[in-house]
């Protein structure tokens, strides 16, 4: 436990009112993101493959907030991530859609009933 | 130990193990369900990051609508329990996806912060104090309406885009 404090605060004047700070947060950032792409390349269920990608959305989001708090100190990152979650509003309407135009069709959601273009 | 360090590690434990709950689990209703509590967990980092109008849309449009829009979609396919097809993770997946993963995190996770020079900005960044109504409805909403307002218009552009092509692909007959 002392060991990951000293992690997080790398000054003594940090450590007196503040919590957490850029580097927890783009910590956390990180291994979200991770797990995400971990998902993706692993899972098989198409919709399973979806919400991964919903992670690494949110993940990159944390992100973009930490620094527009700690670094920039203007909203643009928050207008930002507002943009994303439209963006990632948009991609979940087209993604299931698409996922139940495959279900029709094949009779299942596994990524590995898409080998059309196999060759 | 101040309590928002406090409250920002138990969120950000919360996030990360339901987000590997998510990734992990073999039934996928199971999945959507600790998605859902990491997306709350994660609104709730916002809320620490001083992004009240954030924390509130990301319950919305995230827990609220994605994640209903997705456990509506598992119920709708109602897929069989244990389908062979779904679930089998081959040797060669999983050689690639650690070929990919193990470059890949210590960039995320240590290298990107380290060139953002991450470390050394956390004393400055909680010393000086943020402009009044920091993150608040006002704030935003004058950001994205003058220096924003095209990429907002843009996006709306793709919903109306989004919503016409989910009518198309999920009608019976094309």
């Amino acid at each position: 436990m002392d060991l990951a404090l000293a992690f997080f605060q790398t000054s003594p004047a940090a450590a007196t009112p503040a919590g957490a700070g850029l580097s927890a947060y783009f910590l956390v950032s990180g291994v979200l993101f991770t797990i995400g792409v971990l998902g993706f390349l692993v899972r098989k269920n198409l919709i399973v493959l979806f919400m991964s990608v919903e992670i690494m959305l949110n993940a990159v989001n944390l992100a973009l907030l930490a620094v527009s708090r700690f670094v920039a100190r203007t909203e643009d990152g928050h207008v930002l991530v507002f943009l994303v979650m439209a963006l990632a509003a948009a991609e979940t309407a087209v993604g299931l859609s698409i996922i139940i135009a495959v279900f029709r069709i094949k009779r299942g959601v596994s990524a590995d009933d898409l080998t059309v273009m196999n060759g | 130990m101040s309590w928002e360090w406090i409250l920002f590690a138990t969120l950000a434990a919360v996030a990360i193990a339901s987000a590997a709950l998510a990734i992990s689990l073999k039934n996928s209703l199971a999945c959507a369900m600790s998605l859902g509590v990491s997306f709350v967990a994660m609104s709730g980092l916002f809320a620490l990051l001083h992004a009240p109008f954030v924390a509130v849309i990301q319950i919305l449009v995230y827990a609220g609508a994605i994640l209903v829009l997705v456990v509506f979609v598992i119920m709708l396919l109602n897929l069989p329990a244990g389908d062979p097809r779904l679930e089998r993770v081959t040797k060669l997946r999983a050689v690639l996806a650690a070929a990919v993963v193990v470059p890949l995190a210590p960039i995320a996770i240590f290298a990107i912060p380290a060139a953002a020079g991450a470390a050394g900005r956390d004393a400055a960044g909680s010393a000086t104090p943020l402009p009044d109504g920091f993150g608040g409805v006002g704030a935003v909403a004058k950001s994205l309406f003058t220096t924003w307002v095209y990429p907002f218009e843009i996006v709306s552009l793709l919903l109306l885009v989004a919503m016409v092509a989910a009518v198309v692909l999920a009608k019976r007959k094309i």
